[in-house]
């Protein structure tokens, strides 16, 4: 199990994944063993050494994360598995769930145990049926075996797990609004700080992590984390999952190193683009992330230098366009989007967001005029820094990120070219 | 074309008027299993949603008697979720996705057909009350673009003939 390609998409050929022998079978649950006969800082350390960072998007360092909580005295402390994938062209997490549920609830037990905390919960997306089915049934085998509960393999060590359904709300993808969600109220994020390795669920230190990086804790313990700091780029090493979709000839979830190119994903990985057309552009990292022009797919696919090209990595989610696409009616989808899933709480968001969709609307059916264009930077200029979440900022930053690299196609719409 | 159908989860039940002894039941069951009565608010309404198909005003009124919260703020939160439906819905429920990725691979056509063929706009239901559509933001099965639910089964790779082929299965 252990080349790229195979860590977090093992089990894949298991007639039932939520089986815990095939899983054992495999190897599973060994790192837990390992973990838990060691102490709880030096699991902690081997994160920090293995240079993890958050796979859901923002890209903070998984051990820094980690250490906050478990420095803070308060008790209980809390872990959660933000399972709500909601960013558009992201199913990585599903995969991970459906195919290798135990995977994610070891990663889960040994990063409680490092950071003290005994119970849990996975927040799982309302419209992922099948990962819930598998999960329940997972959770259940663990708590059969002894990898849950009161005296997890008979090591003294404490953890309890339980799913938890989101609703249908993209915004509860933010740490805070989730905690908020968890707590049965409106997904609104809360203001940072106090941050939630200080004050989370039920205020008291929690560390929320995405489904992705839990996942990569089993094998960072069992090969160390200065062996896995060495996989992939040096800036931000590791194995990442990218969802592939939109127009490639083999969309589908690839395990590769990180910093793999995207032309790499494109050409090598995918079969290229269907029916030999060109690129017209590529979005690197889910929607909420700016598109490339073709000329910059030769950008390693990491942290840092997505974000030297104008991007970010976000949850890898990459979506091809080929030559045939319209990108006002992309840019005006993105913003009907955003419009949706702003949950309402700061007006710039809000209403900013509205405008900038009324704008691309009229603009897309060819009844705007070149003044739109300005007065959609100028929205968005509005938006940018006013708001408490990276909702609205996202928003803002993919419209414009649309206007600037297809620019003719927005001028001839309103006539002016 | 490949057809992808996956079944399972919660069956869509028939809409009953009357709030049954049985989910106050397990609403009770549910609220003790957490350590505040608060954050079995969207379970609970995931319960009731299960049992009638979706959430009346009586049941949103109902939810919030017993878990202590006021009515207001049941409905503020459950009318937050997309996911909680607050009127009646067709015997089945086609939820196509729209987002980018299906956007781009031709769920146009499909909303058109819904359209054309069955006289059904978005967030609306056949007057026969056999189909109501929602449109959906990314379902997270962008690899099988264009994607739909229709109850609980999933559906991919959809062309205007397969989608037709699936809707027919559904009476």
């Amino acid at each position: 199990m252990n080349s790229a390609g195979n860590v977090l998409l093992r089990n894949t050929r298991c007639q039932d994944p939520a089986c815990i022998d095939d899983y054992i079978r495999e190897g599973g649950y060994r790192s837990l063993r390992k973990a838990l006969s060691a102490e709880p800082g030096q699991v902690l350390d081997e994160v920090k050494k293995s240079g993890l960072r958050g796979r859901g998007g923002a890209g903070f360092p998984t051990g820094m994360k980690w250490s906050f909580a478990a420095a803070d005295p308060q008790m209980p402390k809390y872990l959660l598995c933000n399972a709500d994938e909601g960013e558009p062209g992201t199913f990585k997490d599903r995969v991970i769930i459906e195919r290798n549920p135990h995977l994610l609830i070891e990663g889960m037990v040994i990063s409680a145990y490092a950071i003290g905390a005994a119970s849990g919960h996975i927040y799982l997306r309302g419209e992922y049926a099948k990962a819930r089915d598998g999960l329940l049934q997972a959770i259940k085998a663990a708590y059969e075996k002894d990898f849950l509960g009161d005296d997890i393999l008979g090591k003294g060590a404490r953890f309890h797990l339980r799913l938890h359904l989101g609703a249908g709300a993209y915004i509860c993808g933010e740490e805070t609004a989730l905690i908020e969600s968890l707590e049965g109220r409106r997904g609104h994020p809360r203001i940072k700080p106090p941050f939630p390795v200080n004050e989370g669920f039920s205020s008291k230190p929690t560390v929320v992590n995405n489904v992705e990086t839990l996942a990569n804790i089993p094998y960072i313990i069992e090969i160390g984390g200065d062996a896995y700091a060495k996989i992939g780029s040096p800036e931000c090493p590791g194995l990442k999952l990218f969802s592939v979709s939109g127009h490639v000839n083999k969309p589908g979830v690839y395990e590769l190193p990180m910093g793999v190119t995207l032309q790499e994903i494109i050409y090598t990985h995918c079969g290229g683009i269907r029916d030999g057309r060109k690129l017209k552009g590529v979005i690197p990292g889910g929607i909420s992330t700016p598109v490339l022009l073709p000329d910059k797919i030769d950008c390693p696919m990491d942290f840092f230098h997505l974000q030297k090209a104008g991007s970010m990595l976000g949850s890898g989610a990459v979506i091809v366009f080929d030559e045939t696409v319209d990108m006002v009616k992309v840019c005006l989808r993105t913003a009907e989007f955003f419009e949706h899933e702003s949950c309402g709480k700061c007006v710039p968001c809000r209403e900013g967001i509205g405008w900038m969709r009324a704008i691309l609307d009229r603009i897309n059916r060819r009844d705007g005029c070149e003044a739109d264009i300005a007065l959609l930077a100028e929205v968005s200029r509005n938006i940018k820094g006013k708001t408490f979440c990276p909702l609205g900022e996202s928003a803002a930053t993919v419209v414009q990120g649309f206007v600037e690299h297809f620019m003719p196609e927005f001028e001839e719409k309103v006539g002016s070219r | 074309m490949r057809e992808i159908s996956i079944t399972g989860g919660e069956p869509l039940t028939r809409k009953k008027t009357a709030l049954s002894n049985k989910i106050l039941r397990e609403l009770n069951d549910l609220k003790r299993k957490y350590d505040n009565e608060r954050f079995s608010l969207l379970p609970a309404l995931y319960l009731f949603q299960r049992e009638y198909g979706w959430l009346s005003a009586e049941a949103l009124e109902k939810v919030g008697e017993i878990l202590g919260v006021p009515k207001t703020t049941v409905k503020s939160v459950s009318t937050f979720y997309a996911m909680f439906r607050h009127k009646p819905m067709g015997r089945h429920l086609i939820q196509l996705c729209t987002n980018v990725s299906c956007m781009i691979m031709g769920c146009e056509r499909l909303t058109d057909i819904l359209k054309t063929r069955y006289g059904l706009g978005p967030n609306a239901t056949t007057h026969d009350g056999r189909f109501s559509f929602l449109v959906m933001e990314c379902i997270g099965v962008c690899d099988i673009a264009p994607a739909m639910v229709v109850d609980t089964d999933l559906y991919g790779n959809l062309t205007e003939d397969s989608l037709i082929g699936i809707l027919e299965r559904y009476e």
